[in-house]
């Protein structure tokens, strides 16, 4: 009986430590906002948005770093998603069981994560120096979809492992060829998971600044990129650079930056639970 | 004209010169399966331990037996599903109508299209009920609305499933109960025209109501199906089957016609199982 009451007392204790940990979490999370909020919300108008970057802070705008923004993550968009949920369809589905493809396994996994200023090294090496792109967007594109390549290959991974086996083996017994199980069964079912991964990814994409300092962002870009082969510059960068600014209106410049980015970000991973959802609904 | 003709029927006949060899064309019954001296492993681990067995044309079939005795895997031998288990292995001939289904040349995918199966739990596809039924004809590439829309009915019915869902055939398969979606699993099998119909316990996740459904439809479909059905379900077995076969350590014990098996069994073993002494 004794026991009894203790092991209740123990049960309701936990839950409120572990509550109490949630909250923390998410008051942290709320003063962080509610301080660049108050510092940048002067700043939020449609000039900031679209005017070039300036040395005077007051007339200082983030057009070219959204427009940079932008344009990269189309682009890394463009050349991670094939090669990332081919890659991840082949292991899980082609690839046979041996010594090669569990190393294969092991390295993707320490790949994804590997600090991503080495990317940023892999990619001046390869990107800039090599094939002479130079400090492009294409370079900066490529070297970031290198960094997210390995989480959507896991993500794919995962979302085509929980598609229930009964139903590979359903599609295979009505005669169906494996690309038309994969094709007409098994990606249907695991879209949710691919696209959540893919767009979690490139809200990591979104925030990275040392592998595209590295790459050649610059921080100042008095015009916007036209072709990807200019020089570009992106929110982070232009973020970190406002900020090691002395003058107080940078800094306010800065948190108005911050609040598109992280306005950008809720938008996308909006957009993600809105498709997953919708998915899910239509599977019902 | 005439040489136009011959070489329309050559491309035909090159088209379908597999799947010719193991449908019998002449008649739409269901097939003759032969199985000499067939035996399996899985790694080391042996299987099956060499089953000579004939099923004819057009009866009920029923592999019984206790859990790991085999009888799952000598079914699934039939459409060849066993070939992407890991370390699978396998000896011997079974012979569709007179062709041999484990020869390095058989297109698997063409074989499957003849010997259709049901599996355990009701697996429908997440699409809706229409889509399910059509799904074996459209991957053939079957695109005309009308021939699908005929076989898709066609099948629906004679898995006696139409008259339940010939209203909403757009609503998802998954909103269906589990004997309703037993049924859908049935109908999309039959809609690709199998002669053959392995069924893998198809009534243990079912309730008696769904249960006895699935057992006239399966008297129903004998007229055209050789049909094989694994069971855990003594009483099954001697209600729908024709022929009875008992499964024990890989090993076929005995096979005879299922009113023999059940009054007057010749093996010991097969008496002890089925009164249910052990297993």
């Amino acid at each position: 009986m004794n026991n009894f009451r203790k092991n209740k007392l123990i049960d309701h204790g936990f839950k409120i430590m572990g509550m109490l940990f949630t909250f923390l979490g998410i008051l942290i999370l709320i003063i962080l906002i509610y301080n660049i909020v108050r510092v940048g919300y002067t700043r939020i108008n449609w000039t900031f948005l679209t005017s070039l970057p300036s040395r005077k802070p007051e007339s200082a705008g983030i057009y070219t770093a959204i427009i940079g923004t932008l344009d990269l993550m189309l682009l890394t968009v463009l050349f991670a998603i094939p090669v990332g949920v081919g890659a991840g369809i082949y292991l899980e589905e082609y690839a046979k069981k041996s010594r090669l493809s569990s190393l294969l396994e092991i390295n993707i996994s320490n790949l994804a994560g590997v600090p991503s200023i080495i990317y940023g090294l892999l990619g001046l090496g390869i990107f800039v120096r090599f094939f002479n792109f130079g400090g492009s967007i294409l370079s900066g594109s490529l070297t970031l979809s290198l960094l997210i390549l390995p989480i959507i290959i896991v993500a794919t991974r995962e979302a085509i492992k929980a598609v229930p086996h009964s139903l590979k083996e359903a599609s295979f017994a009505l005669g169906a060829s494996k690309w038309q199980t994969i094709k007409d069964v098994v990606l249907p079912s695991s879209f949710g998971g691919i696209l959540t991964g893919i767009i979690l990814s490139l809200s990591r994409a979104i925030g990275e600044t040392a592998p595209l300092i590295v790459v050649g962002a610059m921080a100042y870009v008095p015009f916007v990129p036209q072709s990807i082969f200019d020089t570009f510059s992106v929110l982070p960068m232009q973020i970190f650079n406002w900020t090691t600014r002395p003058q107080q209106g940078f800094a306010i410049a800065a948190s108005g930056a911050i609040i598109v980015l992280l306005l950008i970000t809720f938008i996308m991973n909006g957009i993600a639970v809105y498709f997953r959802n919708r998915w899910q609904k239509k599977l019902q | 004209m005439a040489k136009e003709t011959a070489i329309t029927m050559t491309k035909i006949k090159e088209k379908n010169s597999d799947s010719e060899k193991i449908k019998d064309t002449s008649s739409k019954d269901g097939a003759k399966i032969v199985i000499k001296d067939v035996k399996v492993w899985y790694d080391d681990f042996m299987a099956i331990k060499g089953i000579d067995m004939n099923i004819k044309p057009n009866t009920v079939t029923a592999f019984i037996g206790p859990s790991g005795c085999g009888k799952s895997t000598f079914l699934r031998l039939f459409n060849r599903m066993n070939d992407y288990v890991d370390g699978f292995k396998m000896e011997g001939k079974i012979k569709l109508n007179g062709t041999n289904i484990y020869k390095d040349k058989i297109n698997v995918e063409e074989l499957r299209k003849e010997v259709g199966m049901v599996f355990q739990k009701p697996n429908p596809f997440p699409k809706s009920i229409f889509e399910n039924v059509a799904y074996g004809l459209k991957i053939q590439g079957i695109k005309d609305k009308k021939i699908l829309n005929e076989r898709v009915e066609k099948a629906l019915k004679q898995a006696d499933l139409w008259t339940e869902v010939k209203d909403d055939l757009k609503k998802s398969a998954l909103a269906l109960s589990g004997g309703q979606q037993q049924r859908l699993c049935i109908a999309r099998t039959l809609a690709v025209e199998p002669s053959i119909l392995l069924m893998d316990e198809p009534t243990s996740a079912l309730d008696p109501i769904s249960t006895s459904k699935i057992e006239d439809l399966i008297f129903e479909l004998k007229e055209k199906y050789t049909i094989i059905i694994v069971t855990h379900n003594m009483q099954q077995a001697s209600r729908i089957s024709d022929y009875t076969a008992f499964f024990y350590l890989g090993e076929l014990i005995e096979f005879n016609k299922t009113k023999a098996i059940f009054t007057n069994p010749e093996k010991k073993q097969t008496e002890n199982y089925i009164t249910g002494r052990f297993g």
